[in-house]
């Protein structure tokens, strides 16, 4: 394994700890500020849809559709339908090989 | 415990997508073990995945993990003992045992938040390992279509954040931010650029809250 995914370790193992260990130590008691504390909350959202468009519909630097697409979609349908998490990456998994195996 | 179920087939995926973008087996444990922190572990391997940097995919799980700042401060009045103390107990915060140690009143059970955690640690940790080890038994993971594993989670977690308009209106600025700049700019930095949207957080309530005023 090369040196810089253990640096990735050692970094996101710092990052982690310290976020953490903010609240806890620094801010114990006190309310943070309500726009901060509002980014922070929107952080979810904006972060989370930019992770599922990046991977179900690009491919590295190219936008791209493709098996996978169709099986994150049909993850997204089971959720909105009440399903739980688990079952509808399941169903994610198995759209996507079941295309695979067909193409 | 529905939730160590949980841990265990997400940390499994871990394992075995992490050793897919260069981990080793033991990368990969030590990864889960050190950092223990699902989503970031997923958003920084994501990252990797689609040929980012280890700055942006750093950035990415620090961002990831922003949310432990208000959970971590909502727990804080509930963590006695000194600042080294709270910092040790606040490391065992993961989003189910927080979830589960709420006691709905601004209180926190802290013994059980340690003892949830334990479990949702072990599990983690445990799956990675099946995962990270025993991953190869299992053949191609594109063939196997494990690749969507990660976006369909994602997204799980992200429709239960669209409650309201302002949140549907920050992830689809975050997904066409990230959509527009994946041609143009280095792998991972789409995502980090996304994060701009949550931005909005400040103007919005400002602007509710001149309205109450006036």
């Amino acid at each position: 394994m090369k040196g810089e995914l253990w640096a990735l370790i050692a970094g996101c193992a710092a990052v982690t700890f310290a976020i953490k260990a903010a609240g806890p130590v620094t801010l114990g008691g006190r309310d943070l500020p309500p726009r901060f504390s509002s980014v922070i909350v929107l952080m979810a959202p904006a972060l989370l849809a930019a992770f599922v468009v990046t991977q179900a519909l690009a491919d590295g630097e190219h936008l791209h559709v493709g098996a996978d697409t169709a099986g994150v979609a049909a993850a997204g349908i089971a959720v909105w339908r009440g399903w739980s998490v688990l079952p509808a990456i399941v169903v994610a998994v198995a759209v996507t090989a079941g295309l695979r195996a067909l193409a | 415990m529905p939730y160590a179920l949980a841990a265990v087939v997400l940390s499994l995926s871990f394992g075995v997508l992490a050793r897919e973008v260069g981990f080793s087996a033991l990368g990969a444990l030590v990864m889960s073990a050190v950092v223990f922190a699902g989503s970031a572990q997923f958003a920084a391997i994501s990252i990797i995945a689609t040929g980012g940097g280890i700055g942006a995919a750093i950035g990415a799980a620090a961002l990831m993990n922003a949310r432990f700042l208000p959970m971590g401060i909502a727990l804080a009045p509930s963590l006695p003992g000194r600042p080294l103390q709270r910092a040790a107990q606040g490391q065992t915060v993961v989003d189910a045992s927080w979830a589960l140690a709420n006691l709905g009143d601004g209180r926190f059970d802290r013994h059980f938040l340690f003892g949830a955690s334990a479990v949702q640690y072990v599990a983690w940790v445990g799956g990675t390992a099946i995962g990270a080890f025993g991953g190869d038994a299992l053949g191609d993971p594109r063939d196997l279509g494990l690749d969507a594993i990660f976006p369909a989670f994602f997204l799980a977690l992200l429709l239960p954040e669209m409650r309201d308009a302002r949140s549907r209106a920050v992830a689809l600025a975050g997904a066409l931010i990230a959509l527009a700049l994946v041609p143009v700019v280095p792998p991972g930095v789409p995502v980090l650029a996304a994060s701009a949207a949550a931005l909005v957080g400040l103007r919005r309530r400002h602007a509710r809250e001149t309205g109450a005023r006036a």
